[in-house]
């Protein structure tokens, strides 16, 4: 007598606990701390609150050791705590001009105001693995200077002062929330931007890589990265005016990009801009990039058919959780949707088989 | 995830969001088929593990619900347990498996054999909400052919069907325009379920990915779409289920033994379990 | 008798520069209005903004539908009402077959799209419109199964042309219709055209360079040069005898049909 597979109550509870148990790995080796994983795996704690759009290096630490390392999973976690914290309010933008810099660098000119930051950057260690870390030994404090206390103008302000790069359009209402509407075509840039900001590093990065790659492109130079801590202000409705409720650490990523102009508008560099929680240097710059080609209607240029300008096809698939919730989604049952298409080919080929040869 | 839910608000959502999530069902329900954009929050499920469906069950339940969560007609599927645990944990309302007495049952891929009855709600999980997303990707086509009720390439698409294999294969998620004006995705049913569309209960259908929710309400007409002279037909296999011996059932096909030897039994377990309880067969 | 289309002062310009400009005309039922001049006249522009494909800056574009509603301006319709009017009482051949078919979807498809779009819900019946259509425009019937891809290019036209008239439309906008096709190829669909025409007695707007077109299948004829109108006229009047310096010179620059 056939009896159908029942205890699926049962398998999760033993599926959790063994995750558990491999998750602890081997109990001879000591754990790992959240204090651990925030203060040295600094870059996946960022990583997971730039994606998972929540500020706080202490959750992103629990969610990455909760995940066994695997960043999106942690960004889920992420995630979902944040749908069900409730809104305070709003912060005042912050001003990224007024950012203390632990690096800032520019492409486009040797030296300027504030001088060239080089900063912690893997950008010039050469790739070798280091085995005197796998020794667990100490490492050499870095040589310090007083912070400068002169102020680091962007660089697009120069350009700005000349009128040779385009201003940003002031719009004074209050951008729409992507996390509180849902997303409707066509998007505003700040839309599009709060999408790319916690889109999946990795697909930006491809899609800003199409671009430079002839799919779309748009000829950017890094005008300016800087990597540092702003203050978030924010008002309190009792008190009336603005008190400083933190701080951030953000990316800044604005490229200067191919000029637009005609014989009756004088040529002008346009611009694309990146910002990300964190430390997130390739996922700044491909923010700028991919934001930049997203504009191309608003500067009349041409759709090239590049995915990097179709904002239907970058928006929806920016997101990472969204796109490992679906296609993960393929392993759950499907056996009567299935069986409904066994039911039709079997149905096809008997009315082959009895179709008359011709 | 275990204890800490307690932490939540009933039935996990806070009560602003619920709010967003009932007044995208009630203009759902006033414009059956439109599918209307909410702001789907971030479920702590995946995406494509029924978060629409969810949320949709968080907005609607009440203390006094009992709830009956099935997947692929079954209630003891691993998904489906999941999410029926995670409501009684979260909500503390009573489950059941019986269709009968549930007063809101959340659904993947399936209705109920058992008719439902005024003042129950069924709930939907949706992967795709578009029925024309395979023929035109673009939301913004998509919207405006909807607007403009401009149908005619699905229609093409069946045309196809036929013309390539000599019938409609479509298999389930089968198309349906509802109450004479939006073309609709059914959510991946077996086109068998598709006639069970026309119900005294509320359907709702929830597509949190996707970001939309739509309904029909009780008692509205729920056409699948089809040619008249190869008119929709809702098929099952060919056999009464081997456990109670129902013939107006759907069946899973189950592979019993190394040989390939198969059996078919009712997809739907608790109408299969009344039944083999009430002798019958 | 009203004209079927009554287009006045319609302007379209592309920021500073003109893509037509003040272009008014009168079109009869049955007639053919030939639209002819170089690359960049203008002519295309006009067509989008007659067809209801480009949004004109200025002027109206009255068009009759012979229902006792007098005539309505179609720039100023609403979406949904001219997309209906695009499907049914109109057509439009594109000069790439490819931007006027749909290359994955069968022949018999592409045909019968119009008929399912107004309602047709008998698969035998459309399918047997669109055999005949097949046959109307000389693609054999055995191929209706066969997708637009697997045809030769003036096949495609053909199929283009049988997708739009299937609806038994009354007015037909044709945008280079033999561009592209070699020059024995042009000239069976030309006479296709033709036959057509004046079997369906369709009324039509036909641009194109190619005077050898206009020649044939258009009753009037309007010559433009940047996005004007410089002469208007019968179409042998205007062939044989070109008043307009630019019209004698575009006579002038091609052999003699």
């Amino acid at each position: 007598m056939y009896v159908a597979v029942k205890g699926g109550a049962r398998a999760i509870e033993n599926a959790h606990a063994w995750l558990a148990e491999e998750r602890r790995g081997d109990p001879g080796v000591a754990e790992l701390s959240v204090a651990q994983i925030r203060g040295q795996l600094t870059l996946a704690v960022d990583r997971v609150m730039a994606e998972g759009s929540l500020y706080d290096p202490d959750l992103a630490a629990l969610a990455i050791k909760q995940a066994r390392g695997d960043l999106i999973e942690a960004i889920f976690l992420i995630r979902a705590y944040r749908t069900t914290l409730p809104r305070f309010g709003a912060a005042y933008p912050v001003d990224t001009g007024a950012m203390a810099c632990d690096r800032r660098i520019s492409a486009t000119f040797k030296d300027l105001p504030g001088g060239q930051v080089l900063g912690p950057t893997f950008d010039y260690t050469h790739r070798l693995l280091d085995f005197k870390l796998a020794a667990e030994g100490e490492t050499p404090p870095a040589a310090r200077a007083e912070p400068d206390p002169a102020a680091m103008p962007r660089v697009t302000e120069f350009l700005n002062q000349e009128g040779l790069i385009q201003g940003e359009a002031h719009i004074d209402t209050s951008p729409p929330d992507l996390t509180r509407e849902p997303l409707e075509f066509p998007a505003c840039r700040a839309l599009r931007q709060q999408a790319l900001t916690r889109g999946d590093e990795g697909f930006v990065l491809g899609m800003a890589y199409s671009t430079q790659r002839g799919y779309g492109r748009n000829h950017p130079f890094v005008g300016e990265l800087r990597v540092g801590t702003c203050s978030v202000e924010m008002e309190i409705p009792e008190l009336g005016f603005a008190i400083e409720i933190g701080e951030v650490e953000l990316t800044e990523c604005e490229t200067v990009n191919q000029f637009a102009g005609s014989k009756t508008e004088a040529a002008q560099f346009t611009r694309g801009y990146g910002l990300v929680f964190g430390h997130g240097e390739r996922k700044a710059i491909s923010m700028a990039l991919v934001d930049r080609a997203l504009r191309w209607r608003e500067l009349g240029e041409d759709d090239s058919g590049a995915p990097a300008q179709d904002e239907e096809f970058v928006l929806q698939h920016a997101d990472n959780i969204q796109a490992t919730g679906f296609l993960e989604h393929i392993k759950l049952p499907h056996y009567v949707d299935f069986q409904s298409e066994v039911e039709l080919v079997r149905k096809l080929r008997a009315a082959v088989r009895e179709a008359p040869d011709d | 995830m275990t204890d800490d839910l307690r932490e939540y608000n009933f039935a996990y959502l806070d009560e602003e969001t619920k709010r967003m999530i009932r007044r995208a069902l009630l203009k759902a329900l006033a414009i059956p088929g439109y599918q209307v954009p909410f702001a789907s929050r971030e479920m702590p499920m995946p995406y494509g593990w029924g978060t629409g469906g969810v949320q949709v069950t968080a907005a609607c339940l009440v203390p006094e619900d009992r709830l009956k969560v099935i997947d692929q007609g079954a209630d003891d599927t691993t998904n489906a347990v999941s999410i029926r645990s995670f409501f009684a944990r979260t909500a503390g309302v009573a489950t059941t498996e019986r269709a009968a007495e549930a007063t809101l049952i959340q659904t993947r891929h399936r209705i109920p054999e058992t008719p439902l009855r005024e003042g129950q709600i069924l709930v939907y999980q949706v992967p795709i909400p578009e029925p024309l997303r395979f023929l035109e990707p673009r939301e913004t086509e998509t919207r405006r052919m909807h607007a403009l009720e401009d149908y005619g390439l699905m229609h093409v698409k069946l045309y196809e069907d036929i013309a390539r294999h000599g019938a409609i294969s479509t298999a389930y998620a089968y198309p349906v325009k509802v109450a004479g004006r939006y073309v609709m995705d059914p959510s991946p049913i077996p086109k068998f379920d598709n006639p069970k569309l026309e119900s005294a209960a509320i359907q709702l259908f929830g597509a949190g990915r996707e970001q939309r929710i739509y309904a029909v309400p009780p008692y509205t007409q729920v056409v699948s779409l089809d040619f008249e002279d190869h008119p929709f037909e809702a098929s099952k296999p060919d056999h009464p289920c081997a456990l109670c011996g129902a013939t107006d059932s759907y069946l899973d096909e189950v592979i019993t033994d190394d040989a390939g030897a198969r059996m078919f039994v009712c997809s739907d377990t608790d109408y299969c379990a009344t039944r083999q309880a009430g002798g019958a067969a | 008798m009203t004209p079927l289309l009554q287009v006045e002062g319609v302007t379209r310009r592309y920021g500073a520069r003109i893509g037509c400009e003040d272009v008014g005309f009168a079109l009869w039922p049955g007639e053919v209005m030939g639209i002819v001049g170089e690359s960049g006249s203008g002519k295309s522009t006009l067509l989008g903004c007659l067809s209801g494909h480009l949004a004109p800056d200025a002027g109206r574009v009255l068009y009759d539908a012979g229902s006792g509603g007098g005539a309505q301006d179609v720039t100023a319709m609403p979406e949904a009402a001219r997309r209906r009017l695009l499907r049914t009482d109109w057509a439009f051949v594109h000069q790439n077959p490819r931007d006027g078919l749909r290359m994955n979807v069968s022949a018999g498809g592409n045909v019968g799209e119009r008929l399912m779009a107004v309602g047709a819900r008998n698969y035998g019946a459309i399918r047997a419109r669109a055999e005949d259509w097949l046959g109307r425009v000389e693609i054999d019937t055995a191929r209706i199964d066969d997708r637009p891809s697997a045809f030769s290019g003036g096949m495609q036209q053909r199929l283009q042309i049988a997708r739009n008239l299937v609806s038994g439309p009354r007015l037909v906008f044709m945008d280079e219709p033999t561009g592209g096709l070699d020059v024995s190829v042009q000239a069976r669909l030309l006479d296709l055209l033709r036959g057509l025409v004046r079997d369906m007695g369709l009324s039509a707007v036909i641009v194109t360079h190619d005077l050898a077109v206009v020649r044939l299948l258009a009753d009037r004829l309007m010559v433009m040069k940047g996005g004007q109108v410089v002469e208007t006229g019968l179409t042998d009047q205007v062939l044989d005898d070109p008043q307009h310096a630019y019209s004698q010179l575009l006579v002038s620059s091609v052999l003699q049909v």
